[in-house]
């Protein structure tokens, strides 16, 4: 059997048979502690800079941020993000209660369908889970509130996050991701986790970067201002 | 694949020789350098992620039964399945299985370098599967019939105007006399016809960056979101894998990912880095209903416990061929195999053989920029020394490179009479070259002299010259 061949061969390789039970106890303690290593400076400042870096990252890697002081205008910033592109009002939204929770219904002209994304849609809304400032990157992680092909089948993503959830570092946004979502599920995580760094892009032709290569060629940020230590 | 490798020097030859191939090449081989070099100056504890990055590789790979067997138990908890594959006979095996299992007519792939090294496409077609490459790269190769020349850019060695012509000769049901404008136009058009192809394929093949064994999680990275598609939209998700990709923890994966993306495109994070665990959830309204990985060895167990393990700790960034010299002149084609440059001269000849690979750890300067930029500061020359070695203890070379290292072999263990013997040829090398100052031509120096001239002697040895100076020094 290939299991057994391809472990023994690495045991042979390694000069000593299965592991002793009291260093298969000490490894089992690292993956329980999964201790963090180094974290780099950048992201070891005042939470207003975090934020400020968060937003400075996105915009490097060719998205779009903008602030809103509160959930009650999202709705206004979707709508008018979608006019200035030149794009339709209707999007694909994710199931979030936060999401359902804004005022969608101040913005008539808005159209929307929750659910997942399908092929002939051209805007969606998202729920962020988090933001990593590190390297302006968002956590989405895919379920039944957050379907994954919202991140993938439009040409324009729209994410709505809240800036108390941008953390320094990616280590920190997986916490609340171990937290929130892997422990009630017994440790196991989402099906899905996205890591996004702006808009899909390829430079596969000629080593010249082109945006919207298949996922999606825009990426706007939402940043609903809920943190009064966040504030600048 | 088929390995070209033996006929290295007849492939480097026909590339110098290609006039599309080095404009490729002069395009884009100052471009990688200098964005690395950008990125890796924007983080300062740079150099201190390079030793934690080898120290969980070396701490991985002196446990990896541990960690193999951890990984499959949780992906197996979240529902996948693992399939452990010896060769490579086993895994073209055990997906097509899947594949015929699930009344799979089309196939979208994810670019995976053990799907080069499986030949899975091959396979897939004899089998009257279709398999579809989705990385623009990828796709453009597919319809050229070649393969990857790169292994993070694969039409590296193509133009604009190859392109061009690739995608008039293929997509026949567009006007033959579309006019691409700019870049933008060749993309939009593989977008398009790409786009169908998700929609429609049974099931998705991906690769996998790292195997995360504390959660049983695989990991792609990409910049277009072809993978992502790829593995969300079919309704089974395959991912090809072998054993070195495992890590321990997700924190040990978030740590070789702040090398990654800045080694291999000098970008400081790829655009989709996504971590998959098991298939849908039962209230998921997306994602397959099946995920299988296939973990795979093909050799590279007998490479744990050797003087070629540390290239176990490979994480793929390119980073050693986007500076490479060599790479840089002949380009990836040249070299046979799956993987081109210094990675590739001493993962070959482990994968395939010494004696089909043995010419690629010849083909280098040893001028260590490989290692010198290696995230994971893998030994890269002196493993190609070890090859070398073997190379030559296996009497693999050719019998005039062979009789020429025996000579000099001789005379490397008699000091006394090198030095006689290095004084007399210098001395004479002097006394014919005074006139012109230099060689145009030279007995068992052809291959020098063919391109340049070889500068004539003083006719004395660095030796001699030493001695006299040390005695001046002290009078």
């Amino acid at each position: 059997m290939s299991k057994d061949a391809m472990l023994g061969a690495i045991r042979r390789g390694l000069r000593r048979g299965p592991l002793p039970r009291d260093q298969v106890l000490g490894l089992q303690a690292r993956l329980a502690a999964h201790p963090r290593h180094l974290i780099p400076g950048r992201s070891r400042v005042a939470r207003p800079e975090q934020i400020a870096l968060f937003i400075r990252n996105v915009e490097k890697e060719f998205g779009s941020v903008v602030r809103v002081p509160s959930p009650a205008a999202v709705p206004g910033a979707v709508a008018d993000y979608l006019a200035a592109q030149n794009l339709p009002p209707s999007f694909a939204m994710a199931p979030h209660p936060e999401l359902q929770a804004l005022p969608w219904d101040e913005r008539p002209l808005l159209q929307r369908r929750e659910g997942k994304a399908v092929a002939s849609d051209q805007v969606t809304v998202q729920h962020g889970f988090a933001g990593v400032a590190e390297t302006g990157t968002l956590m989405l992680p895919g379920g039944p509130r957050r379907p994954t092909t919202l991140n993938l089948l439009a040409e324009t993503e729209i994410v709505v996050l809240r800036a108390s959830r941008i953390v320094g570092a990616y280590e920190e946004a997986f916490d609340l991701l171990r937290a929130e979502l892997a422990e009630p599920a017994g440790g196991m995580l989402p099906r899905n986790v996205m890591l996004v760094t702006g808009p899909s892009r390829s430079a596969d032709i000629e080593s010249t970067l082109e945006l919207g290569a298949h996922g999606p060629r825009r990426l706007h940020v939402v940043l609903i201002d809920d943190d009064d230590a966040a504030r600048a | 694949m088929l390995a070209t490798s033996p006929a290295f020097k007849e492939n480097a030859a026909h590339a110098m020789a290609d006039a599309g191939l080095q404009k490729a090449l002069a395009r884009t081989r100052p471009q990688f350098p200098a964005k690395r070099a950008a990125a890796v100056a924007n983080l300062p504890e740079f150099e201190q992620l390079r030793d934690i990055g080898k120290g969980i590789k070396d701490h991985t790979l002196a446990h990896l039964d541990f960690y193999l067997e951890t990984f499959a138990a949780n992906v197996e908890r979240a529902g996948g399945q693992v399939h452990w594959c010896s060769t490579a006979d086993d895994a073209r095996a055990a997906v097509l299985g899947i594949c015929e299992r699930v009344g799979a007519r089309t196939v979208t792939k994810g670019k995976s370098m053990i799907s080069e090294e499986l030949g899975i496409n091959q396979h897939l077609e004899a089998h009257g599967i279709v398999p579809v490459e989705t990385d623009l790269g990828e796709y453009i190769l597919q319809l050229r019939h070649e393969p990857p020349s790169h292994i993070i850019a694969p039409a590296f060695h193509l133009n604009r105007e190859d392109w061009e012509e690739s995608f008039r000769k293929s997509h026949t049901d567009l006007p033959a006399d579309r006019v691409f404008h700019e870049r933008r136009d060749i993309l939009t058009e593989a977008r398009t016809r790409l786009r169908e192809k998700f929609l429609a394929a049974d099931v998705g093949i991906t690769g996998a960056n790292f195997l995360i064994a504390e959660t049983g999680t695989s990991v792609i990275v990409t910049n277009e979101g072809n993978g992502d598609l790829t593995q969300t939209l079919p309704r089974v998700h395959i991912v090809l894998a072998s054993i070195e990709k495992t890590v321990p923890t997700l924190e040990d994966t978030i740590s070789l990912l702040r090398l990654l993306a800045r080694s291999a495109t000098g970008q400081d994070f790829s655009v989709y880095t996504t971590f998959s665990t098991g298939p849908r959830r039962a209230e998921d309204v997306d994602g397959p209903e099946e995920y299988h990985v296939i973990l795979l060895d093909n050799g590279r167990s007998a490479m744990v416990g050797t003087e070629f393990q540390p290239m176990l700790r490979c994480i793929r960034c390119a980073a050693c061929i986007n500076h490479c010299p060599v790479y840089g002149t002949v380009g990836g084609h040249s070299y046979g195999w799956v993987y081109p440059g210094p990675m590739g001269s001493v993962l070959t000849p482990s994968l395939i053989g010494v004696d089909q690979a043995g010419q690629l750890p010849n083909a280098s300067t040893f001028c260590g920029k490989c290692e010198s930029v290696c995230p994971m500061k893998i030994p890269l020359p002196n493993m190609m020394r070890h090859w070398r070695e073997r190379e030559f203890e296996r009497h693999l070379g050719p019998q005039g490179m062979r009789t020429g290292l025996s000579v000099w072999a001789w005379f490397a263990r008699r000091p006394a009479m090198y030095r006689l013997a290095t004084r007399v040829a210098m001395a004479g090398l002097g006394l014919l070259g005074r006139r012109r100052g230099k060689f145009s031509s030279l007995p068992l120096a052809g291959g020098w002299t063919e391109g340049r001239d070889l500068p004539a002697t003083e006719g004395h040895t660095f030796f001699a010259r030493y001695a006299r100076e040390q005695r001046a020094g002290r009078a």
